[in-house]
């Protein structure tokens, strides 16, 4: 008796859970955001070590599903100090005036099984654009990329512009580990 | 006897000659420029121009590996002293385009030779193996230029006192003897 009690005080807790997850915990130290560019031909990788990110994420509730997040431009690794100073400079993000990029999500829609399309504008330089990404979720982090052109935004000004040395286009991608937690009724 | 080097031998003496002083002298300048597209283009052609070097030096080895030089009569000192000159040298041609390679790899910044043919990074991106390997390209450019000097200074030596013809050896269209 006393069995079959725990059994079905289990099914139910579990059948709880399944029908109200949502994640909605981004763990900064798991996550990542990178990015990757042609220079004089040479793919090249960086990286930026602070971002914060806010999310909710409910499977089953795509509608009001939602994602922000906030990159500090000043934390930019792209392998050498040079690179970094300059591109922190006026030429580049400036990031004294602009110390922020940001996305926020306007949409998400599922593209069958675990992979979604998420919609959102991206600011960055104070120059807002629409951005587009296909996501893939594992139940445990999101994944997706997409590809800003730099110029775009003001990013490279002056003798940078010149698309030769560095290419317009900028691949940007993202792996944001989660923790879910029931969701608000 | 011969007494002259092969059209081939000379041909890759001058070129190479020409190449190595385009890159010391780029690598030289380069390195203290600001960072700018420029620089940025001047690293590129000078790592091309460097492993358009490498690829000579590999195949000047081969081809001094099965052609004799011309002979001459030099002191014994001076046979010795020449031939460890000419090794260190063969070494160096390796040597520094190798350095310089290991060092973009280390450094993270692959080589792409011309801006179209990806070679693959020989060690990974490691930052303290980066410093190393550019105190390493440094010094042994430095030791190149040394000997580069020693042998210059050696064949006017030849040519001017003791005119013995030995640089006509070498010179295009055998002229000046």
């Amino acid at each position: 008796m006393k069995l079959a009690k725990f059994a079905l005080l289990g099914l139910l807790l579990n059948a709880c859970a399944a029908q109200a997850v949502e994640y909605n915990q981004v763990i900064p130290a798991k996550s990542a955001l990178t990015f990757g560019y042609r220079q004089m031909g040479v793919a090249m990788e960086g990286k930026f070590s602070k971002f914060a990110a806010q999310l909710v994420f409910d499977p089953a509730k795509l509608a009001s599903a939602r994602a922000s997040i906030d990159v500090n431009l000043a934390s930019i690794d792209t392998g050498s100090t040079d690179a970094d100073e300059e591109v922190a400079g006026k030429k580049w993000f400036n990031a004294k005036a602009y110390p922020l990029a940001s996305f926020v999500s306007t949409g998400v829609k599922s593209i069958g099984g675990n992979r979604y399309q998420a919609t959102g504008k991206l600011t960055i330089k104070g120059k807002t654009l629409e951005v587009t990404a296909p996501v893939t979720f594992d139940g445990r982090a999101f994944d997706g990329s997409f590809t800003i052109k730099r110029l775009a935004y003001g990013i490279g000004t002056d003798e940078w512009a010149d698309l030769g040395t560095v290419a317009d286009e900028i691949q940007i991608k993202f792996h944001l580990v989660v923790l879910a937690s029931p969701a608000k009724k | 006897m011969t007494t002259r080097y092969t059209p081939t031998a000379i041909v890759l003496h001058w070129l190479m000659a020409l190449l190595l002083t385009g890159a010391f002298v780029l690598g030289l300048y380069m390195s203290d420029l600001k960072l700018s597209p420029v620089k940025l283009q001047l690293y590129s052609y000078h790592k091309w121009i460097g492993i358009t070097l490498l690829a000579l030096a590999i195949f000047r080895v081969l081809w001094r590996l099965t052609h004799r030089p011309p002979e001459i009569h030099l002191p014994r000192w001076q046979q010795r002293a020449s031939s460890a000159v000419h090794g260190l040298l063969y070494v160096l041609f390796t040597a520094i385009p190798l350095s310089g390679w290991l060092m973009s790899s280390a450094k993270g910044f692959q080589t792409v030779l011309f801006g179209v043919l990806p070679l693959p990074d020989l060690v990974g991106k490691d930052k303290a193996l980066g410093v190393l390997l550019t105190s390493v390209h440094e010094s042994l450019n430095y030791l190149l230029l040394a000997l580069v000097l020693l042998h210059v200074a050696a064949a006017l030596k030849h040519q001017l006192i003791d005119r013995d013809g030995i640089l006509s050896r070498m010179l295009p269209g055998g002229v000046a003897k």
